[in-house]
């Protein structure tokens, strides 16, 4: 009834309203279709370039695969710096909510030190959120089981197989090496530089100090990258493609490790350093600096109680006393200014002069080490025994300025250019070094009396060991001088081409080969009959040598502290040597900070290097300090 | 056996008697984007494990439900009208006093062995009632009327904003509002209720929840927040536009099967398909809902009573409702809120509310013809 009653009451007008609504309705609904039609054609054709890189950022994550970096080895094949796998515990801060809650949960499961924790707290300060950091290395097979079984506990925290470096050698030769450690700012601003920062990529160590410095863009080899598809939770869903990469190239050294190693524990517990080359190529055979250090220890970010400790021993481990270390070169100076003065023509080698024991000088009386003095002494004598008042003499004659420049060609105060970073300079000391190193104009000017104590090694000269080194392998090679280097060759890890690193003679000085016979028949004659003839008593070869006494005083004037203030004003022993005499192999430098008498502690050293480098033959201990202090 | 033409004429009644009330273009429309959906879920979920065999048994379900309810003429639905509504209003009221809290809104009523989210049933018994009630009055149809058939929307309407699932209640109000309309509204009121809104608006703003705000602030600007409220937007944006002119292809959408795209098998599948399909499979797909409104709006014209119009225009602009707000949240030009692609999504409350709906248009369709003789 109902039904049939609204039918009636439905007009025409009723209707066609009705169908007018439902005709704009549709029009709404074509409009608004063609709103996301319009909206689909703008997303799907006109940024459909735009989204699909963006697409595909989402999915393609680039995955650097760190290169094996390269191996170092001595001259005698000794492997000083190799990889070896291990698997670490990592931590990516930014990922983990509760750092101290997670390391604490992960301490029940696998065994967390203090020193670990020390140590993450250190890498955090150091690094962005976002690396992984390693709370705990070399974990056991067993640990690596625990911690995945319970790996959904923590999420930001992996297990990861790193290649770790590692020094099996420890302490020996450690300032020649160096060592690598974690990638810091300042590290980072070298690789910008260095237009390597995309090899970069995925790399968390760098050489810091020594070889693995001076050589990083040969050891670190070429970053290899794997494309990888990762899905919205970021994890790797398959490998895309693939570069491997290309390991870092081999360094051999012309080190000898066994020699570095006898020479190290020639110093017992003294301090000081030695630097032997090789004159005929200027490879350096030993490059001691003592005490030494083990650059294990920096590998995996150092502890910071092993840090304070190497930090601020007073013995200063950390320091390379070969290289950053500026002596007065003391007596071992002689033989070089007698040359100058053979080469200037101030002196002939028979020319003598009476030594009353002093050289009196404006108004002051500089005095011979032996009272009374060595009676009459020609070059030779001078040379042999030390006579101080000889080259008092002679450094008058020829004046600062002859002297300065005969010494700096033979490469005493400036680098070397040897193959380690941070090399000092030295001093030679001339009036324009004075000049410019002070700054009141009474300080700066040069006195005769300046000139007369450089020559005996003393006064404003400081020199490094291995310049002194340098120079007297500059001498035993007649004049021909290499640049000092540690690396022998490169090797290519692919093709195994070797590159040497210093083929070729640095300069050859125009020297008499007379002269330098002369020189070097005196320096024989100190291993002989003079003032290294104990040291070198019963050596079945002939080496030449000069001891040197250096005093210990401080322009700076430092404090010294209580009980070692005796030891601490203790001379510096010097001795430079080259063997064998006719034709050397080798020349050294050795210096003992405040050894006393170069001839009492210094000479003993060289000795034992130069027996087992010439003989083979190895010894049973520290040198032996003679008893009775010997004049020089 | 003695008679080999029996079994074929069975055959033939049978299948009359099967369709005799299905309104065969809607279905087979339907049964398009039916079948795009199973494939686009397929897509979505096979990764985990596929759920096409059960949105096919939602779907079966859903189309048995519509073929019953086709069964019954107009007026045997409005009888339905009061109780589904006075149901649904006592279990809003229940939710809002005993409902279970799920991330801050009240939605859900708990059975003991299953949780119910009642706003589901207004979707359709708010359309319902309110064209019934207008229909009873359809003779003396006076503004109080309208003002009655407002106020039955208006309740279920804030209790399920007040849950809060603004969402819902808008496609519920909305649902109320089309009936209204086609009842005859007059325009002037409805051009004061569009001036009376935007008036509102701010007053409107200031008591919107937080994250409702963030919602509509993220649409302006998604990157604002790219790991919260904007990642959805972005994502699903990522997916569309790389989809390109002809897609990447059924199963290799890199957004989808990355698992880029968040909620991917229900309110976002869109993107899925999107993404696979291209602008090309997306035209289609509009063609599709162009055919499926129009149908709708077809049906429609044809009623011949009050209720049977109103019903008819509410249901087919209900679900352009659904297309354009779920398309338009994905494709980033409206906010998010929580609704499904009509016959695509995967869910199985969705699928039989459609299918209710599309079973009413085809009863309004099927019996027009026995109240005219």
């Amino acid at each position: 009834m109902r039904l049939r009653r609204s039918l009636q009451n439905s007009s025409d007008s009723d209707y066609s309203r009705y169908r007018f609504r439902l005709a704009v309705s549709m029009a709404l609904v074509l409009l608004a279709f063609g709103t996301l039609l319009t909206r689909f054609v703008y997303l799907q054709v006109i940024q459909h370039d735009y989204y699909t890189t963006r697409a595909e950022d989402n999915r393609i994550s680039l995955a650097p695969i760190a290169p094996n970096r390269g191996v170092i080895v001595d001259r005698n094949g000794v492997v000083m710096a190799h990889n070896y796998s291990a698997f670490t515990l990592e931590i990516t801060p930014s990922k983990v909510p509760d750092l101290e809650a997670t390391i604490e949960a992960l301490g029940q499961i696998i065994d967390i030190q203090p020193k670990d924790r020390k140590r993450f707290r250190k890498l955090l300060d150091e690094s962005k959120t976002f690396e992984s950091l390693p709370i705990r290395t070399r974990l056991s097979d067993e640990e690596v089981a625990r911690f995945a079984a319970n790996r959904y506990r923590f999420p930001g925290v992996e297990v990861q197989a790193r290649l770790f470096r590692q020094y099996p050698l420890g302490p020996i030769a450690s300032h020649a090496l160096g060592y690598i450690g974690r990638i810091n700012t300042r590290d980072l601003e070298t690789i910008a530089a260095s237009d390597q920062e995309s090899n970069y990529k995925g790399a968390d160590h760098i050489g810091k100090t020594g070889i693995e410095q001076k050589y990083e863009f040969y050891l670190h080899g070429t970053t290899g990258y794997e494309q990888v598809e990762v899905d919205a939770g970021g994890r790797a869903v398959r490998s895309l493609s693939r570069t491997s990469p290309i390991q870092g190239n081999d360094l051999t050294l012309t080190l000898d490790t066994k020699l570095q190693d006898i020479a190290e524990k020639a110093f017992g517990d003294r301090r000081g350093a030695l630097v032997a080359i090789d004159p005929a190529t200027g490879g350096v055979l030993a490059l001691v600096s003592m005490p030494t250090y083990d650059p294990n220890l920096f590998v995996d970010g150092i502890r910071t109680d092993d840090w304070d400790q190497l930090n601020n021993s007073p013995d200063k481990p950390m320091v390379n006393r070969a290289l950053n270390g500026a002596y007065p070169p003391g007596s071992t100076f002689k033989p070089f200014l007698a040359l100058a003065a053979l080469e200037t023509g101030k002196r002939t080698a028979s020319q003598a002069i009476v030594d009353p024991g002093y050289f009196n000088f404006g108004g002051h009386q500089f005095r011979d080490d032996k009272k009374g003095g060595h009676g009459v002494v020609d070059m030779y004598r001078s040379i042999v025994q030390s006579c101080d008042t000889y080259y008092y003499m002679l450094a008058n004659d020829m004046g600062i300025d002859s002297i300065a420049r005969f010494m700096s060609q033979l490469g005493f105060g400036s680098r070397t250019g040897i193959d380690i970073e941070g090399e000092s300079e030295g001093v030679l000391p001339s009036p324009e070094w004075k000049k410019r190193r002070f700054k009141r104009p009474e300080q700066q000017k040069w006195f005769a009396g300046d000139t007369v104590s450089i020559g005996i090694g003393q006064g404003y000269n400081a020199y490094t060991p291995v310049q002194l080194a340098m120079a007297t392998a500059a001498l035993a090679n007649n004049g021909v001088m290499y640049r000092p280097h540690l690396v022998n060759f490169i090797t290519d890890s692919r093709s195994g081409e070797k590159t040497y690193i210093e083929p070729q003679p640095m300069r050859t000085l125009a020297l008499k080969q007379e002269n330098i016979d002369t020189i070097k028949r005196a320096m024989v004659g100190v291993a002989r009959e003079g003032t290294g003839a104990r040291a070198f008593a019963g050596a079945p070869y002939e080496s030449g040598g000069k001891t040197g006494t250096a005093q210990v005083f401080s322009l700076k004037g430092e404090k010294y502290e209580g009980g070692r203030v005796r030891e601490h004003l203790r001379d510096h022993a010097l001795y430079i040597a080259f063997a064998p005499a006719d034709k050397p192999k080798i020349a050294l430098a050795v210096l003992v900070e405040n050894g006393g008498f170069g001839a009492q502690s210094a000479a003993p050293i060289a000795r034992l290097v130069l027996d087992y480098y010439l003989l083979g033959k190895a010894p049973k201990g520290p040198a032996s300090e003679d008893a009775t202090p010997e004049e020089e | 056996m003695s008679d080999p033409l029996r079994l074929p004429a069975v055959f033939f009644r049978l299948r009359a008697r099967l369709l005799e009330h299905i309104d065969l273009p809607l279905f087979f429309i339907v049964a398009a984007l039916m079948l795009i959906g199973l494939a686009t879920v397929h897509s979505a979920t096979y990764d985990a494990n596929s759920r096409v065999l059960s949105q096919l048994l939602n779907m079966l379900v859903g189309l048995a439900l519509m073929w019953g309810v086709a069964q019954l003429p107009p007026q045997k639905l409005m009888r339905f009208a009061v109780p589904l509504y006075v149901i649904g209003v006592v279990l809003l009221v229940l939710v809002f006093l005993f409902g279970v809290r799920v991330n801050g809104a009240q939605r859900w009523l708990s059975l003991g062995f299953t949780r119910i989210q009642p706003s589901e049933i207004l979707k359709i018994a708010v359309p319902l009632m309110v064209a019934w009630y207008l229909h009873k009055h359809e003779a003396s149809l006076k503004a109080r009327h309208f003002a009655g058939a407002a106020l039955l929307m208006l309740v279920p309407f804030a209790l399920i904003a007040k849950q809060p699932d603004l969402g819902t209640a808008i496609l519920v109000g909305a649902a109320g509002f089309y009936v209204i309309f086609f009842a005859g509204l007059p325009w002037k009121v409805i051009g004061a209720i569009i001036a009376a809104a935007s008036a509102a608006a701010p007053f409107l703003w200031s008591h919107l929840h937080d994250y409702q705000r963030k919602r509509i602030l993220t649409l302006f600007d998604p990157s604002a927040d790219p790991l919260g409220a904007g990642y959805h937007i972005i994502q699903s944006t990522i997916a569309i536009g790389s989809g390109g002119v002809v897609g990447k292809g059924w199963l290799a959408g890199t957004q989808t099967h990355l698992e880029f795209i968040p909620e991917r098998h229900t309110d976002f599948i869109f993107a899925v398909f999107s993404e696979e399909w291209g602008l090309l499979g997306n035209t289609v797909l509009l063609v599709l809902y162009t055919l499926l409104v129009g149908r709708g709006i077809l049906i429609a014209a044809n009623a011949s009573t009050l209720f049977s119009r109103a019903m008819a225009g509410s249901v087919t602009l209900s679900f352009f409702t659904y297309i354009f707000v779920n398309m338009g949240m994905v494709s980033g030009i409206l906010p998010v809120v929580g609704v499904p692609l009509p016959f695509i999504s995967y869910g199985g409350t969705a699928v039989v509310m459609l299918c209710l709906g599309l079973g009413i248009l085809m009863s309004i369709q099927t019996h027009r013809m026995l109240v005219k003789k």
